[in-house]
């Protein structure tokens, strides 16, 4: 059975993950597949995003499809004043499946409530970021050869990055995964979430600066320490450097271990890490194009 | 003095005790009786052991359902039920926090959709004690002590 939309990490079962992964295989040894042949895809992009944006076109076009839509919302008849509902309704009726952007959260949920046709997010505010959760594990998938006993550093802002945190739903279906947190107090993995894997069982352990126990992982996980999530700039002033990945702190990580970074990175990755051959950030975007098209044949039953 | 006596007794219908002075209006308004045709008599800022200050509906001839008198529950949890039948209560009743709770609370999320375009608001309950409410739009728990009335 085919899930009709993709709105949250956990609207997906762990055979769609696995499903996913070996469509998205398929893919990057075969790009251009005609499976969208005669149909058009909306992507609706209240707000800019060029990697998410072009990586679901890139993908739309290489499976033939066709495109309509906008790139942000002041081309749109948003700034006009039109409602989100009516915008779905109109455009569910042109189109055969909608890939959207938005501010704000719970509005890919609410589309997919008017819509009669599928519909991907493509991130809403700071809640989910679906896709982006996939191709991380996609890219785990391919360089560690497993998702399974997965020893995971998750680093930088844990409280607000909706990447880690569905990543670390979506991990936690399988076997035997261990997480590791490195944040600033401030930026510490909500209790919600440490509820959530205590509830399972699963192993975590917080640190609050990188230490040499990131030579166990299998994966580090960089996000962004934003200064505007600080109340006090003092408190960002002071674990601004304290997340920073240089090469020099590689040396006893494990020759298999890789690194991952949703990106746009700013300075927690040193441009000298760039040209180790555990940095996996840029490889890990081009992993985007092949999960988004795994994703949307997934959901129209293509495959 | 007899407190049931300072709101007087109904034949038929529904006595609503034990509900907090100042969500009388809300719970008024979610139980929808500003349009109900029956004869409404309330009472608030009565002494209260539990509440300190407590309101009483008495609605007559208006029997209510389970789900129906269960949205109460957040803003009245200890909230009781009488039935009266011929000035006899039949039956009492406590109220439930149902496992879902729709178009009641705000999202206490200022970013969630469901406060900037006309939704019904849906939330799963996540745990009674403390009132802990996961939206089913932006996912954000709205607590107990967030909880608003729409």
């Amino acid at each position: 059975m085919h899930p009709k939309n993709l709105i949250s990490i956990t609207d997906f079962t762990k055979d769609d993950y696995l499903r996913i992964m070996e469509l998205a295989a398929e893919f990057e040894n075969e790009p251009n597949q005609n499976l969208l042949n005669g149909k058009i895809v909306a992507t609706l992009f209240y707000e800019p995003s060029t990697r998410t944006r072009i990586s679901f076109e890139t993908a739309i076009t290489r499976l033939g499809g066709r495109i309509v839509g906008f790139t942000d919302s002041s081309s749109s008849s948003v700034s006009k004043g039109e409602t989100l509902h009516d915008t779905i309704r109109m455009v569910s009726n042109y189109v055969d499946m909608i890939v959207m952007r938005h501010p704000l959260e719970g509005s890919a949920r609410y589309a997919s409530q008017i819509a009669d046709v599928p519909v991907i997010n493509a991130g809403d505010g700071a809640n989910q970021h679906p896709t982006q959760t996939l191709l991380d594990m996609y890219s785990i998938m391919k360089t560690q050869g497993r998702l399974d006993n997965i020893n995971i550093f998750l680093v930088g802002d844990l409280k607000y990055g909706r990447t880690v945190h569905s990543l670390l739903q979506a991990l936690s279906v399988f076997e035997n995964p261990i997480f590791n947190f490195i944040a600033p107090p401030e930026l510490a993995m909500p209790i919600e979430y440490k509820r959530y894997l205590d509830e399972k069982g699963i192993r975590y352990f917080e640190h609050n600066e990188f230490t040499n126990i990131i030579s166990e992982a299998d994966i580090i996980y960089m996000t962004r320490v934003q200064k505007e999530r600080f109340t006090d700039p003092m408190e960002y002033e002071k674990v601004k450097n304290v997340y920073i990945l240089r090469n020099n702190m590689l040396e006893n990580t494990k020759p298999t271990m890789k690194i991952l970074h949703p990106l746009p990175r700013v300075n927690e990755i040193h441009t000298d890490v760039d040209a180790n051959p555990k940095a996996y950030y840029f490889t890990q975007a081009l992993n985007g194009m092949y999960t988004r098209e795994a994703i949307i044949s997934h959901i129209i039953g293509l495959k | 003095m007899d407190k049931a006596l300072q709101v007087s007794a109904i034949k038929d219908g529904t006595v609503i005790d034990h509900i907090p002075a100042e969500r009388l209006f809300d719970v008024i308004n979610i139980l929808e009786l500003d349009s109900c045709r029956d004869m409404i008599t309330f009472g608030t800022n009565l002494d209260s052991k539990r509440l300190g200050l407590k309101a009483i509906i008495k609605v007559a001839n208006r029997f209510f359902q389970g789900q129906e008198i269960n949205k109460i529950a957040l803003i009245a949890p200890n909230a009781k039920l009488n039935t009266i039948k011929n000035y006899h209560v039949v039956e009492k009743r406590v109220v439930e926090i149902p496992s879902e709770i729709t178009n009641i609370v705000k999202c206490f999320n200022p970013k969630c959709i469901t406060n900037h375009e006309s939704i019904t608001t849906r939330f799963k309950v996540e745990s009674k004690k403390p009132i802990e409410l996961r939206c089913m739009y932006c996912e954000k728990i709205t607590s107990e002590k967030q909880v608003v009335i729409r």
